[in-house]
């Protein structure tokens, strides 16, 4: 690739505000994880675009509980997000356009962030940009916010200055990215990646060797549902990306093939409902989850979560959940 | 109090040949709901229909939620099949709520939209002049009760098997007309069809709520409420999908609303 690595990522010093307390915490295994520099109490995060900036969510549940919060993807100017219809329900699953809307990275920090503050998880920023300028100075902006723990890029908008080409798809702009915000951040880097790729191990790898900290996965999968008696896409849009549990398989293939390719720490998701979906995802691969859907259809799925992963490690007389990481079997 | 909670299924009966009523006893301790309000039912326990649907709060009385609804697609047929004694997830209640009126006020109903609007009319008793329309006589659920705790009533059907033959919002338009002085400046609550809403906003911008009463010659000051219906995903403000067109940007129908002022809305 021609990139440089970063120099000694470890000596970063990004501290959540309250470190796990290793093994105990609920009476059960050890639960915490480490995604870079990032120690998580324990591996279930929320997927950006599904929390809010985590208010919404805040008068179900304790947000302490969470191993990060990852909130809704953010730019550094305002969008207001598509025209409607936005979503509409799909077998096992959903399929949205709501078009980034978004109240822009310096509202967020004045408005959102202090509210985040109050509790003792790591606040994960998701940003996006048109052109890798937009994605630089977001970057720039939330590594200099009190209160921001990582950033997660997500790469699965089209290019302005490369014919809209999607950063994601293609390995060449995905590199000028990822390593433009890499200069720009001291901050864990997470690369969310799109699985509208044929190889997305190589586009894992690309996200590596630019830099990234940690790739996320996998983001929505571009469908479509049509209205057969206006002949019309259903969704204002035409397309949207599909989530929910119809898309779970492919997530969890995606996870393995990347945890084949690359050394950096791997976030899953893609339709995870339970404890069990959760825990297909740490033995293909990943070092942590994080919930979307989910949330929608049970505002405390990620507590029922965690409860099932302490569950499980008492099940299976584990006393590590970092033990089943990668932990899949192949062959005989 | 949380607003998640499971509740037991004590009644799904079919009304009549459209409408079904489901009678909800939560296993826990409630929020009071407002009029206006809504919850998200979970349809059944698979993950197809996967979402949550929103449904108005039609009554609520001795611990009991009740909801009115008709069976239009996946989630309402799921729901038509859970029978009494099942558990479901429920969310609620979500959204602002019907602003209460100070003294006479206009309720307009479109079909099923008496459901929204019933809780109202129980609350503020002989108060309503109530506009009900439906496409006929058999879709106007709840006529009697509508009727009782109305001041005065106004009925149109499409076919013209119950009441005038037309529309509820030409009904209006005739009982705002200045020469009947009394009534133009009353506030208008509303819920129903898109159709019927879009219409109203064209009614009510001859009597624009920022004019006076009687200003050089034109009505005004009539404040009208319209409660939204959108497809929903979480119903909680966090997805964004439910969101509606405003004067000032889209606003999210579960949070926002469902109850917007009319004036507010950039009907497309």
């Amino acid at each position: 690739m021609g990139i440089e690595k970063p120099e000694d990522r470890s000596q970063k010093s990004v501290t959540p505000p309250n470190p796990p307390l290793g093994k105990g915490g609920h009476g059960g295994g050890n639960l915490s994880v480490n995604i870079a520099s990032l120690k998580l109490k324990n591996p279930v995060m929320t997927a950006s675009g599904t929390f809010g900036y985590g208010e919404e969510y805040s008068e179900f549940f304790d947000l302490n509980r969470l191993g990060a919060v990852v909130v809704k993807g953010l730019s550094i100017t305002p969008r207001q997000g598509n025209p409607t219809p936005r979503i509409v329900e799909t077998p096992a699953g959903m399929l949205n356009a709501i078009g980034l809307q978004n109240i822009g990275v310096r509202a967020f920090i004045k408005e959102k962030l202090p509210f985040l503050r109050q509790f003792r998880t790591p606040v994960i920023v998701n940003f996006f940009g048109d052109r890798i300028d937009e994605y630089i100075q977001a970057a720039e902006e939330l590594s200099n916010a009190d209160g921001v723990h990582a950033i997660e890029m997500n790469i699965s908008c089209p290019n302005k200055q490369a014919g809209w080409i999607v950063f994601g798809t293609d390995p060449k702009i995905m590199e000028q990215v990822v390593t433009a915000v890499r200069k720009t951040t001291n901050l864990p880097l997470i690369v969310k990646l799109s699985p509208n790729v044929t190889d997305i191990g190589l586009m894992a790898k690309v996200a590596e060797n630019s830099g990234a900290d940690a790739v996320s996965l996998i983001n929505t999968i571009t469908g479509m549902v049509v209205d057969v008696k206006r002949r019309r896409p259903v969704l204002a849009n035409n397309t949207g990306g599909l989530s929910g549990p119809a898309v779970r398989p492919i997530a969890v293939r995606m996870v393995w093939e990347v945890y084949k390719a690359v050394k950096i720490p791997i976030i899953g998701m893609g339709g995870i409902m339970n404890a069990s979906d959760a825990l297909e995802f740490l033995i293909a691969g990943a070092r942590a989850v994080a919930v979307g859907t989910a949330n929608f259809v049970n505002p405390t799925a990620t507590i029922e979560i965690i409860e099932g992963m302490e569950r499980f490690l008492k099940e299976e007389g584990l006393s590590d959940i970092n033990e089943i990481i990668g932990s899949l079997k192949i062959g005989s | 109090m949380p607003k998640n909670f499971k509740a037991n299924i004590t009644e799904n009966i079919l009304l009549n040949e459209h409408f079904r009523l489901l009678n909800l006893s939560p296993l826990s301790d409630i929020i009071v709901p407002e009029p206006g309000q809504f919850y998200m039912l979970r349809t059944g326990d698979t993950y197809d229909p996967l979402l949550k649907r929103p449904f108005s709060i039609f009554r609520h009385e001795d611990n009991t939620l009740k909801f009115l609804y008709r069976i239009r697609g996946k989630g309402t047929l799921s729901l038509s099949n859970l029978k009494s004694g099942d558990i479901i997830d429920v969310i609620g209640p979500l959204g602002n709520s019907y602003s209460a009126p100070e003294g006479d006020f206009i309720a307009i109903a479109g079909g099923i939209g008496i459901a929204s609007l019933l809780p109202l009319l129980r609350r503020f008793k002989k108060r309503a002049y109530l506009f009900y329309g439906a496409r006929n006589k058999d879709e106007l659920i709840m006529l009697n009760e509508a009727r009782s705790l109305s001041k005065e009533i106004f009925i149109t059907t499409d076919d013209g098997s119950e009441g005038e033959k037309g529309l509820i919002t030409d009904s209006l338009s005739d009982f705002l007309n200045p020469s009947r002085i009394t009534h133009y400046a009353l506030p208008i609550y509303a819920c129903g069809p898109t159709p019927m809403l879009k219409e109203l906003s064209k009614v009510v911008a001859e009597y624009p709520s920022s004019l006076l009463p009687l200003n050089k010659g034109r009505m005004g000051g009539v404040k009208c409420y319209v409660s939204l219906e959108e497809h929903m995903a979480c119903g909680v403000g966090a997805c964004l999908g439910c969101v509606v067109k405003t004067v000032s940007g889209y606003k999210r129908v579960c949070k926002e609303g469902p109850v917007f002022d009319i004036e507010e809305i950039v009907w497309e």
